[in-house]
């Protein structure tokens, strides 16, 4: 039996053992906000959340990376070379991720690391020392519908432990071989303790009334659900903000820029979306998504149609609601998927 | 681990305008390390990421041929903030390039056919690129009869006429050249390039066409091509977008589930008919 | 509300039917808690999908911008206000559109129904007269509508619409009751570096999605200063200087031309409160210029128009 227990109010010993080799962050509330924090000892945890306001994706793709750095005079000899800075993170590990955001990164390793010779090393660099420390949910939020995604409020997908709340008291399944030592000394859970988190599973699985259904997008050739006439009602209100792509805990695109302030140089990349017409502007003027409703159906074809194609059926999505819960327009994933769905 | 968005450090060995209208410059990029040059392992209709410091990337098509030698040549047009900046810079400049990036022209699946090259303006850098390497003693007779259509607005606008008559007076190659409007002294074909491609209605048979042009080039190049019998897998078609990452994570060059700079730019006519047309 | 719904709805279908529009801009439920849709009523039956509640926190002025069918459109008082701008600044035709106009009731601000109820859950949020039953796992909650309203709401100036050609319901009430000339500018009396202290509070966690930006019925540049790249204005990151400079040029680029509607604010998914910066622009116009925006359709925004005669009193001083 791999499940181990261990009551909240004693988890400093955990904390302190996963302190000296990580930095801890976890979700802490900050106002109405919900927002990854450093934190240290037990005293500083946070129980009552439903999910932080931005994904931790921050965490291995940062909204703003130094990718290369370069000393700007033409004058000197290593002068307009550009090189690799060296990383500087610490081995970070997040404590009470959710399900649906650790398995967000599961997705984006496909993505980042397509390619195993020539993987994207940012990501991976950090991805390789980042510890994850997954809190089930067990009271999900009126925008989800993580059980429709090839998800769900206690699934594993990219967890290093799952930790269950059983109130007083965590649940900790390890994931990966990586977790185990650190709750080695824990004492063992109760086949009682075991049944009651499935409960609460199942509870929970149950709250989540969202569906999405996508066998026809899924089983519909690309042209088909491309040219869909229900795109074109469906776009109407979108205003063409990055909002839903920069909350996405699976919205990877990303942009490149070249800075300089005086001899120091750098090439960064910042987040990127798919809903700015500058995103696809070629140099010429010409742009083949022009169009706003070009652009809306992109960030859905990406997720739903493309990403499948690519990478083996992984969805672009996790359903967590954060494009629903954050949209100007009250957009709603669900209600698109679905009526783009129907033939 | 290596770093893919790491550039190459290169030397700009030699600068030349390239047509009358100074929009196109050709460069000839030096690598400053030697094993870079090895590892720069690229065949015809790849591209790279012209790297400079301090601007920014652009990606261009590989105009010169692994047979020729460790440096790189590459025909750019003036277009947006880094080909601009390009083409201010000098000899001795040192940039950066990344790559190769994207699929060569499928040379392995081509061979024993005859190829007709069809190209228009300045997007015959990579059709130069492949000319010279078919050409090449160790490719040549792996493949059949090679004819090169090649079209441009004015005599001025032409690239690269000094290497094509010398294909011409090899005799290994059927040469058409044309121009938009009749000029005085021009003694070669007039007309747009799909009217020349009707003109001289090359054969299908075991045959496969490589067209890179303008937008409008394809699209009226394409019936002619089917009037006389041409299948969609025997058109071969290079494609561009506007891209960043090159290597299909960064999520801007797609069309339909695919990323023209990892999964292209080479693609079959028949591939493109099954897309939108998000180009 | 259920009166001034089924009116909107006996409009909108009544214009349909008659085809004198293409479409109605309206609101209709939105599909979480506290939130309203942009909707498009295309015939007469999609009519019926049309709502109003004190959760239209989205100016469907935008939408007008670049239509060239004729629309009607739900509008309270600030939104008609930016259509007579948009009228104003030649981007929407007057002929083209057909206000159905009503007086506002004041837009909650879910944040601060949120931020009232911590750590809850919210499932359903019901409007009951003047107000918000509110529910969710274990719990039901009950708030005066007026104690949760938007900021801009409170110091409305223009409640009831200022151009019209059907009145839904009656004027009510003109003004939110708070004036605004007392709480613009919040910083205004401060000394430069807390000035630029508040400042940087307020705007640092932006992540520059553009959400304000593309909300607002000011926004319409065919290409906005901050995505130019020959030359580029403003850098691409989330560094303080790149996200500053945004949102200063953003503010001085409305100014003299925003009604205060609030829709950046409610746009944001941050909760930035950028009316801190905006409110003392447009009560430097006032006081500098005496004017207001969007109260005729003929009026040039200060800022917009050149004289040679122009005293610019202020500037000598």
């Amino acid at each position: 039996m791999l499940e181990k227990i261990v009551f909240k109010d004693k988890l400093d010993g955990l904390l302190d053992k996963l302190g000296r080799e990580y930095g801890l962050f976890a979700p802490v509330k900050d106002g109405i906000h919900t927002v990854w924090t450093a934190v240290f000892k037990a005293g500083d945890l946070d129980w009552n959340f439903t999910n932080t306001d931005l994904s931790p994706k921050g965490f291995l793709f940062p909204q703003t990376e130094c990718m290369l750095v370069f000393e700007n005079d033409p004058g000197s000899t290593e002068g307009m070379i550009l090189k690799q800075p060296e990383p500087e993170d610490r081995p970070k590990a997040l404590f009470n991720i959710r399900p649906c955001d650790a398995k967000a990164f599961a997705v984006l390793d496909l993505v980042f690391e397509q390619d195993p010779e020539k993987p994207d090393v940012y990501w991976k660099e950090k991805r390789g020392k980042t510890l994850l420390l997954g809190l089930a949910c067990n009271n999900p939020c009126p925008a989800c519908f993580c059980t429709s995604v090839n998800c769900g409020p206690h699934h594993t997908d990219g967890l290093d432990i799952l930790m269950q709340d059983l109130g007083d008291r965590l649940l900790l399944t390890p994931v990966s071989p990586r977790a185990e030592g650190f709750i080695s000394d824990l004492d063992h859970a109760s086949e009682k303790d075991i049944k009651l988190a499935s409960e609460l599973e199942q509870k929970a699985v149950g709250m989540i009334k969202g569906r999405v259904n996508m066998e026809n997008i899924q089983a519909g050739s690309i042209i088909d659900v491309f040219e869909h006439s229900a795109w074109e009602r469906l776009h109407e209100s979108c205003i063409n903000c990055g909002t839903c792509t920069f909350y996405c805990p699976t919205c990877h695109c990303f942009d490149i820029q070249d800075e300089t302030s005086g001899v120091y140089g750098r090439r960064v990349r910042n987040w990127d979306t798919c809903m700015s017409p500058l995103f696809t502007l070629h140099a010429s003027g010409h742009n083949p998504r022009g169009g706003k409703l070009a652009r809306f159906r992109q960030r859905f074809m990406h997720k739903f149609k493309y990403m499948p194609f690519r990478l083996k059926g992984a969805l672009g999505c996790v359903g967590c609601g954060r494009c629903t819960q954050k949209c100007p327009v009250n957009i709603d994933v669900r209600h698109v998927v679905n009526k783009i769905n129907n033939n | 681990m290596i770093n893919p968005y790491l550039p190459y450090p290169v030397r700009i060995r030699d600068v030349r305008v390239a047509t009358e209208d100074k929009s196109l410059r050709t460069f000839e990029l030096e690598f400053i390390n030697s094993e870079d040059a090895r590892a720069f392992d690229y065949l015809p209709g790849q591209f790279a990421e012209l790297s400079i410091a301090g601007c920014g990337e652009a990606p261009i098509g590989i105009a010169s041929s692994p047979t020729e030698g460790d440096n790189l040549l590459f025909t750019v047009f003036r277009a947006g903030k880094v080909t601009s900046r390009l083409h201010n810079m000098n000899p001795g400049d040192i940039m950066g390039v990344r790559g190769p990036l994207g699929n060569p022209y499928p040379f392995d699946k081509i061979r024993g056919k005859n190829v007709v090259i069809i190209a228009g303006g300045y997007a015959v850098t990579t059709l130069r690129s492949t000319m010279i390497w078919l050409l090449h003693p160790d490719n040549r007779d792996n493949f059949g009869d090679i004819t090169f259509i090649y079209g441009a607005r004015t005599p001025g606008m032409l690239l690269y006429m000094q290497v094509i008559q010398e294909w011409e007076k090899s005799g290994q190659v059927e040469v058409y050249i044309t121009i938009d409007r009749e000029v005085p002294g021009w003694d070669r074909h007039v007309g747009f390039v799909p009217q020349i491609v009707e003109k001289v209605s090359p054969s299908p048979d075991n045959s496969v066409a490589l067209i890179c042009g303008p937008p409008v080039m394809i699209r009226f190049t394409q019936p002619g091509l089917d009037k006389i019998g041409w299948k969609g897998d025997q058109i071969i078609l290079s494609m561009e977008n506007r891209m960043k990452c090159g290597i299909g994570i960064c999520g801007r060059c797609n069309v339909g589930p695919y990323y023209v700079c990892k999964d292209g730019p080479v693609f079959t006519k028949v591939q493109l008919d099954m897309l939108p047309k998000e180009y | 509300m259920q009166e001034l719904i089924k009116q909107i709805r006996d409009s909108a279908r009544q214009l349909l039917e008659e085809g004198k529009v293409h479409c109605v801009i309206g609101y209709r439920q939105g599909s979480i808690p506290m939130r309203a849709q942009p909707y498009f009523a295309y015939t007469p039956e999609e009519a019926d999908n049309l709502t109003w509640s004190c959760f239209c926190t989205h100016n469907l002025a935008k939408y007008l911008i670049g239509r060239k069918e004729p629309s009607a459109i739900v509008a309270q008082g600030c939104v008609t206000r930016n259509i007579a701008g948009l009228i104003q600044e030649n981007q929407v035709k007057r002929e083209n559109i057909f206000i159905l106009g009503l007086n506002s009731p004041g837009m909650i601000d879910h944040r601060r129904v949120q931020a009232r109820l911590p750590g809850k859950i919210i499932h359903e949020v019901l409007e009951v007269s003047d107000h918000l039953v509110i529910s969710g796992p274990g719990f039901e909650e009950k708030f005066l509508k007026r104690d949760v309203k938007r900021d801009n709401c409170y110091t409305c100036t223009n409640r009831n619409p200022v151009i019209y050609d059907q009145l839904i319901g009656e004027k009510g009430e003109e003004t939110g009751g708070g004036n605004i000339d007392k709480v613009a500018a919040p910083w205004e009396g401060l000394g430069s570096d807390e000035r630029w202290k508040r400042f940087q509070e307020t705007f640092k966690e932006c992540i520059r999605c553009y959400a304000c930006r593309d909300a607002c019925p000011l926004c319409y540049c065919r290409e906005c200063f901050v995505d130019e790249s020959r030359p580029q204005w403003c850098g691409k990151t989330v560094d303080e200087s790149d996200v500053y400079a945004f949102h200063i040029l953003r503010a001085f680029h409305c100014a003299g031309r925003c009604t205060d509607c609030g829709a950046c604010e409610s746009a944001c998914p941050v909760g930035i409160k950028m009316r801190r910066l905006t409110s003392k622009i447009e009560k430097d116009i006032r006081e500098m210029y005496g004017f207001t925006p969007g109260l005729d359709t003929e009026a040039i925004p200060p800022l917009s128009v050149y004289r040679p005669d122009d005293s610019e009193e202020f500037m000598r001083k």
